[in-house]
């Protein structure tokens, strides 16, 4: 299994409980009690899930001493979100310099094939 | 899920059509065997394939044959470079081209097919790429924090947003 960062940020994300989890925790941090009230799931599972997102940096544990809330740590999320955009403007500037090269292309054929029948 | 990109002219369409897929499909105004150069001709690659304004390729190879490798390096206004390369899978000019694509072990590789159809001199360029999972097409595609999620989708979106 790959153990780059985007990688592994991508593993975090591939479960929908763990999706679910950064959704509520995206609303403000949450303990694990209150983390764990919205699923049918025991204890130990949910803390298995908190514990792939907190590997992957995802989410990170408060210090109040009893709580121990878990808040969202953004900065993997981001790395993501700023790949996806820029694969994005990478294509569709290119698309549009492909049209325009295109054209040039046509053209030299063009002219390639009038010098060759005259 | 569909969006459309329509910038000027021509726009690029992107679907979903399975799980671990994104597919763009775009029209261009020349015949395919014109498009199928321009996309593997290491003389031509380099006049377009260069994403935002002020990037250059500086190394464009291409062994064009099946088990061939591919090797590109873009070079950003700040002297940044970006480097990416594969191995061609299939290659049956003027209509298919298939290819692993690997931007470092930072990232995850996937499968690219290109299929190029042609009416009436103008050619539709299906450009399909293949994630190794679900979560690693959604991020790429920048819904992996969207779909499916019950009733914070929302605010995490938001969210997101603000963090763009």
């Amino acid at each position: 299994m790959a153990t780059d960062p985007l990688s592994i940020t991508f593993a975090a994300l591939a479960d929908p409980t763990r999706r679910a989890i950064l959704a509520r925790l995206a609303a403000g941090p949450a303990t694990v009690t209150e983390l764990a009230a919205p699923f049918a799931m025991s204890g130990p599972a949910i803390s298995k899930h908190l514990k792939v997102l907190e590997r992957a940096g995802l989410i990170v544990r408060g210090r109040e001493a009893q709580r121990r809330p878990r808040r969202l740590e953004a900065t993997p999320l981001k790395e993501v979100a700023a790949w996806a955009e820029g694969y994005r403007r990478f294509w569709d500037a290119s698309y549009e310099r492909l049209d325009e090269y295109l054209q040039h292309l046509k053209e030299q054929e063009t002219e390639d094939g009038h010098d060759k029948h005259e | 899920m569909a969006t459309t990109n329509t910038n000027k002219g021509n726009a690029t369409t992107f679907t979903t059509p399975s799980d671990r897929e994104i597919v763009a499909t775009r029209v261009v105004d020349a015949p395919r065997r014109l498009v199928f150069e321009a996309w593997t001709n290491p003389k031509h690659v380099p006049h377009w394939m260069t994403g935002p304004e002020g990037w250059t390729m500086p190394v464009c190879e291409i062994d064009l044959r099946p088990g061939g490798a591919w090797h590109f390096v873009w070079r950003q206004p700040d002297g940044t470079e970006m480097e990416m390369r594969g191995v061609y899978q299939e290659v049956t000019p003027p209509e298919r081209l298939v290819n692993t694509e690997s931007w470092g072990s930072d990232w995850p590789d996937t499968l690219n097919t290109l299929v190029l159809s042609e009416k009436e001199g103008k050619t539709t360029m299906t450009s399909t790429v293949l994630y190794p999972s679900k979560a690693a097409r959604d991020a790429a595609l920048g819904t992996g924090m969207k779909d499916g999620w019950a009733a914070s989708n929302d605010r995490l979106d938001e969210y997101l947003r603000t963090m763009a």
